[in-house]
């Protein structure tokens, strides 16, 4: 029996950078299930959180702890980046490349990596340069390569900034698969719309620190701190 | 003016009538910086690219002195191999002085710099884009290293080409330890210098042109292999 990753207890965790402190202390804990909304304003610390749970941020204080060990938990996560990075391979290889690295055999990760870009809908571009794809495409590539490797925990770092409605909902069906199969799915955004369409939770984020946390349900309906409630009706929060 | 013309009716003159000793001393300049050219890469392209992924205390020094080693002045690695390889010297009962072996040792020392640094320059930038993505794929930092030398495969071509560009027309270092021996280590640069020290003129701007046609046709060639103009955005 494969014993869960989650939950994720983050204690008073600190992320610095050349001595000045990026984010923290946040102290957060991840349940087993459901998808995650990460709000707040621009430099509110989404994405410091979201690398701090992945492990590309160290906690300089306090201490970020998987239900397993870090050296096995680090294999079952994957992480979206707001812009995706495009290797200058053919879509097939982008997402094969995932799980080369991870030791799969070139021809068997091709195969998979055709088919689950088939399953995001980038079936007409398999041999093309991922370079030249429309950034709704970039996108769902790289949702496809953190997939591929069927991780447990699903990071995405504001994965439809840039994108128009279509792209957007395209990526939305995506992560509702992945979701529907059981990954746990970590997602920021400022889009409140998207927020309020996906969430199971959502977690708050001002100045760096965790400043309300809750489920959608309550969260949307009557946040309980001002600056939630001033966030919630439009207003610039910082 | 009339000695560039002249120099280029010998040149067709050398190529139609497929002069055998054109033939000899073309064929040797290619097999000495083809060599040195692939020994040189096979050094150079891992070193610029673990210089661009790695992390430690000496870094920006090591980079300035590979930089610095760009300028080597070819006479100067010319008399240190000499002195490497000559009878009294370190290396002198391998007996490679006035060798070809020398000559590519020469010319190994003189391109190799120039291809780790061309190649840590496009390694690193490569790297600036790729670093999170393959930090959060959990990549070792031998898989890090052998993707960044893949994915810049076509600037780490450019690189090569440079080195042969270099290794090819470079005359210092290997009149020093090849001797310019007919028959032996005379090559296409060595050739020229003796033809004009001999005032063949235009013996020698022939033996030029050839050298220039040979640099293009080995560019072209490499470039049409690896179809480095067309397959659009890489």
């Amino acid at each position: 029996m494969v014993t869960s990753i989650l939950p994720l207890r983050i204690d008073a965790a600190v992320v610095q950078r050349r001595g000045a402190r990026l984010i923290g202390p946040i102290d957060l804990t991840l349940g087993p299930t459901g998808i995650t909304i990460v709000l707040g304003p621009n430099g509110s610390g989404k994405t410091s959180l979201l690398r701090l749970m992945h492990g590309m941020e160290r906690a300089a204080k306090g201490s970020v702890a998987w239900a397993i060990p870090e050296t096995d938990a680090r294999e079952r996560r994957a992480f979206v980046f707001q812009t995706p990075t495009m290797m200058r391979r053919s879509v097939t290889d982008c997402i094969a490349y995932a799980l080369t690295v991870a030791g799969t055999k070139r021809s068997e990760a091709r195969l998979r990596a055709k088919e689950m870009a088939c399953q995001v809908g980038l079936e007409h571009a398999l041999e093309r340069s991922a370079r030249v794809l429309s950034g709704g495409e970039k996108q769902k590539l790289a949702v496809a390569r953190a997939l591929i490797r069927a991780p447990e925990v699903l990071l995405l770092d504001e994965p439809c900034a840039n994108l128009d409605g279509r792209a957007t909902r395209e990526i939305e069906t995506i992560q509702g698969d992945a979701k529907a199969h059981g990954t746990r799915i970590v997602m920021s955004t400022h889009d409140l719309g998207q927020a309020a369409r996906l969430a199971d939770d959502v977690v708050f984020m001002l100045h760096g620190r965790v400043h309300e946390t809750g489920t959608a349900e309550k969260f949307f309906a009557a946040p309980s701190t001002p600056e939630a409630h001033a966030f919630l009706n439009g207003q610039i929060v910082e | 003016m009339n000695e560039i013309v002249e120099g280029l009716v010998e040149a067709a003159r050398l190529i139609v009538s497929l002069d055998s000793e054109l033939i000899e001393i073309t064929l040797r300049s290619l097999q000495v910086t083809t060599t040195a050219v692939v020994v040189s890469a096979a050094i150079g392209l891992p070193l610029g690219a673990w210089l661009a992924v790695m992390r430690f205390r000496s870094r920006r020094m090591v980079i300035a002195i590979l930089n610095a080693l760009m300028g080597l002045p070819p006479v100067v690695v010319g008399l240190f191999v000499y002195v490497l390889l000559s009878r009294s010297g370190p290396l002198g009962v391998l007996g490679l002085l006035f060798t070809p072996t020398a000559m590519i040792i020469a010319q190994v020392i003189i391109v190799t710099p120039l291809i780790a640094s061309i190649a840590h320059q496009a390694i690193r930038d490569l790297w600036a884009e790729y670093h999170d993505l393959l930090i959060s794929l959990n990549t070792t930092k031998r898989q890090r290293v052998v993707t960044l030398l893949w994915d810049s495969r076509r600037a780490l071509l450019t690189a090569c080409l440079a080195g042969f560009g270099r290794g090819i027309g470079e005359v210092g270092a290997i009149m020093i330890v090849g001797g310019n021996i007919d028959n032996a280590t005379r090559v296409l640069t060595t050739a020229i210098a003796l033809e004009t020290g001999k005032g063949n003129f235009a013996l020698a701007l022939g033996l030029g042109f050839v050298l220039i046609a040979l640099a293009i046709a080995v560019n072209l060639l490499i470039h049409t292999l690896s179809r480095t103009e067309s397959s659009g955005t890489w």
